[in-house]
């Protein structure tokens, strides 16, 4: 399996790292989106097991999250997804998730089935530092690397105990606020991305908004190891719920516009 | 954060990043202002003139000749806005003020927090947003209209069952971006640390007055005190009082909705299983794999899958009992006490009442239970009528 210090030291430019609900609208579509965005480019994968009350997601994760729960996915059928998408490429990914469904399932177990299932990471949106022995050696002992988030009001204090205990990436949110796309990049993210390299050699992702070829250009410029982008890919899911042909190759297009803008920016 | 915020391992602060400097700042202003001589006499003066306080405890005595002992109710439904509700509101709305916060939001169910929050938002001239699921909007309008003439916003929120689950996950969504001047004024004792610990502070004026009610209007200590839960505040602010007097029963009667084997119900203490919502640790509506359970109530206050995490340690350690009341008794039990008393009870409290009506004939005649009577049930006569014309 690829590591993450093997993708990001690479990778001369920042990793261009899409984020999808897993099963949504459906197991199927959803492995072909998957498969589409490998093709047009993406380096990591950043995958959701869909919750009931997500309260770090805006409206249009929250709809990704009742489709693909309606269209029946759960847990185990999460860890199927992942193996075949495995099969179709050695792709490192992240599981983005909230806490109930990895505590119910059993954390340690939880840790040691997705990893076997060919997971890289985990990051538990509604789990913060403070509780990270929650799940620190459950994940290290499960050969799983640890994401934890900083966002524009975390302290510097705390931001040096995140990267601490982080050993995947850190996951950078651009704004004050919950996923969704955006018209204008945040301008408070490129001073964020500035402070977290000076403070620590961890990789650092930013994620949250990032909605335009261009956010992406700025955030890679502005240093960044990773671009996180959410909300912009699974509108055009939304989108094109009723043409699946049209759905694939907007999603294409786009992300390989995302990737070109960030090539650009490196050379 | 300087305290973990658990009872026993329930509890805590599972909340995104982004949330934890303002849980922070907001724990580090509690301590700070709630033993403050100005802040303590400020509150304690309109606790008095504003919220009307103490509220008196009444002796149910037709009540009582038909269950079979003696009731006392303990008359929060009288405070303003009709319920204990403003005892919250009115501490962390000051809260709020000496912070120097300038917008309120919050959460509501059956729309007796959203009341009394936009109340209080008014008093203090503060802009005032109230999440409410687009179910209860509807099966509470009166409220809705009374929210919105004391100059608060009504927001509609769709998702979910449109209930209070789904209300206080779009409050903690918006308040995660606007969490620079926006106070979250949080109803009941659940939520993430430090709120369980505020509701309960700021409730426990309950417990206190009745404690010194029962001494000096019976000369002795009630056999038990009787409250709904819901998310928990009126019962711990009632418990809190008496959790040494180890021969005082505390009783908490959650919502059995249609039935517990029907699976359509609100009990999470009596039919949960510990999980994670909402920033704590506590006993959990869910399926099998951690999904969130849809509730069932015809009490929109009461209406939400999981419960206070001091609750779940009282449960858990025995000092408490908690049962459940299903729709069909807590209607008999509204029905009785305006019948026998003339009080339109909250159809909250009146599972608290449907669970002395289960004991009627079963407890000795000299038995005394106080009952929290947390709000009254104007807001209720419509769907009690509806009920009631759909029985027949
Ligand atoms: C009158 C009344 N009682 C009880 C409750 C339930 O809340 P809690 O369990 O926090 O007291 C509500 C909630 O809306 C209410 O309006």
């Amino acid at each position: 399996m690829r590591t993450y210090k093997q993708i990001f030291s690479e990778l001369k430019r920042a990793a261009l790292i899409p984020f999808f609900v897993i099963g949504d609208p459906d197991f199927d579509t959803s492995l072909a989106i998957v498969k589409t965005a490998i093709d047009a480019g993406a380096d990591v994968l950043e995958l959701g097991i869909p919750f009931s009350d997500p309260i770090a997601d805006g409206p249009t994760i929250q709809k990704a999250d009742i489709r693909a729960l309606t269209s029946g996915i759960n847990v185990q059928k999460a860890r199927e997804f992942i193996e075949k998408v495995k099969d179709y490429k050695d792709i490192p990914i992240g599981l983005l998730m909230y806490y109930n469904l990895i505590y119910q399932y059993g954390t340690q177990k939880f840790f040691s089935d997705f990893h076997e299932a060919g997971v890289n990471s985990v990051l538990v949106a509604d789990l913060s530092i403070d509780d990270a022995d929650e799940i620190t050696a459950p994940a290290a002992s499960a050969g799983l690397d640890t994401v934890f988030m900083v966002t524009p009001n975390t302290t510097p204090e705390r931001m040096k105990l995140i990267a601490s205990k982080t050993t995947g990436f850190i996951y950078t949110v651009s704004l004050l606020g919950v996923t969704g796309s955006r018209e204008k990049l945040s301008d408070t993210v490129e001073v964020l991305i500035g402070k977290l390299k000076k403070l620590t050699s961890v990789p650092v992702c930013v994620g949250f908004g990032i909605s335009k070829p261009e956010h992406a250009a700025a955030v890679a410029s502005a240093g960044a190891d990773g671009v996180i982008i959410g909300s912009k890919i699974v509108e055009l899911i939304e989108k094109n719920l009723s043409n699946r042909e049209k759905m694939l190759a907007e999603i294409s297009t786009f992300l390989s516009d995302v990737k070109s803008a960030i090539k650009h920016q490196s050379n | 954060m300087k305290y973990k915020g658990r009872f026993g391992d329930y509890g805590g602060f599972y909340v995104p990043e982004v949330l934890i400097p303002v849980l922070e700042e907001l724990e580090q202003a509690f301590y700070r202002f709630y033993e403050d001589e100005r802040f303590v006499s400020e509150l304690a003066q309109l606790s008095k003139d504003y919220a009307g306080r103490p509220s008196p405890l009444y002796y149910a005595e037709r009540f009582s000749e038909y269950v079979g002992f003696k009731v006392y109710l303990k008359r929060e439904d009288l405070l303003h806005g009709g319920a204990h509700k403003v005892n919250n509101t009115l501490g962390q709305g000051l809260l709020a003020k000496y912070m120097g916060k300038t917008k309120l939001i919050a959460e509501t169910g059956a729309g007796q927090h959203g009341l009394a929050t936009a109340m209080i938002g008014a008093l203090f001239g503060m802009e005032t947003k109230i999440f409410m699921g687009v179910t209860d909007i509807e099966r509470q309008s009166v409220n809705v209209h009374k929210m919105k003439l004391c100059g608060a916003e009504v927001i509609d929120v769709e998702g979910g069952t449109g209930t209070l689950k789904d209300a206080i996950n779009d409050a903690l969504r918006y308040w995660t971006a606007n969490v620079t001047d926006t106070f979250y004024l949080f109803g009941s004792t659940c939520g993430p640390h430090p709120y369980p610990t505020i509701v309960k502070h700021f409730q426990s004026c309950i417990g206190k007055e009745t404690r010194q009610q029962c001494l000096e209007q019976i000369g002795r200590l009630p056999d038990m005190i009787v409250a709904c839960v819901g998310g928990g505040s009126n019962a711990i602010g009632i418990f809190s009082a008496f959790l040494d007097d180890k021969d005082v029963k505390l009783i908490g009667v959650e919502a059995g909705g249609r039935s517990l084997s029907s699976g359509k119900h609100a009990a999470a203490l009596v039919a949960g299983r510990v999980g994670i919502l909402h920033g704590a640790k506590a006993y959990l509506l869910q399926d099998k794999e951690g999904q969130v359970h849809d509730t069932e109530s015809v009490s929109a206050g009461l209406d939400y899958p999981a419960v206070g995490p001091e609750h779940c340690l009282l449960k858990d350690t025995g000092r408490a009992e908690y049962v459940a009341a299903e729709d069909a008794e807590v209607l008999d039990a509204f029905g009785l006490l305006s019948k026998t008393e003339g009080i339109l009870p909250a159809l909250e409290s009146a599972h608290a009442l449907a669970f002395l009506c289960s004991q009627k004939g079963k407890l000795d005649a000299d038995t005394i239970a106080v009952v929290n009577l947390s709000g009254r049930g104007d807001k209720d006569v419509s769907i009690v009528e509806k009920r009631r014309s759909a029985d027949e």
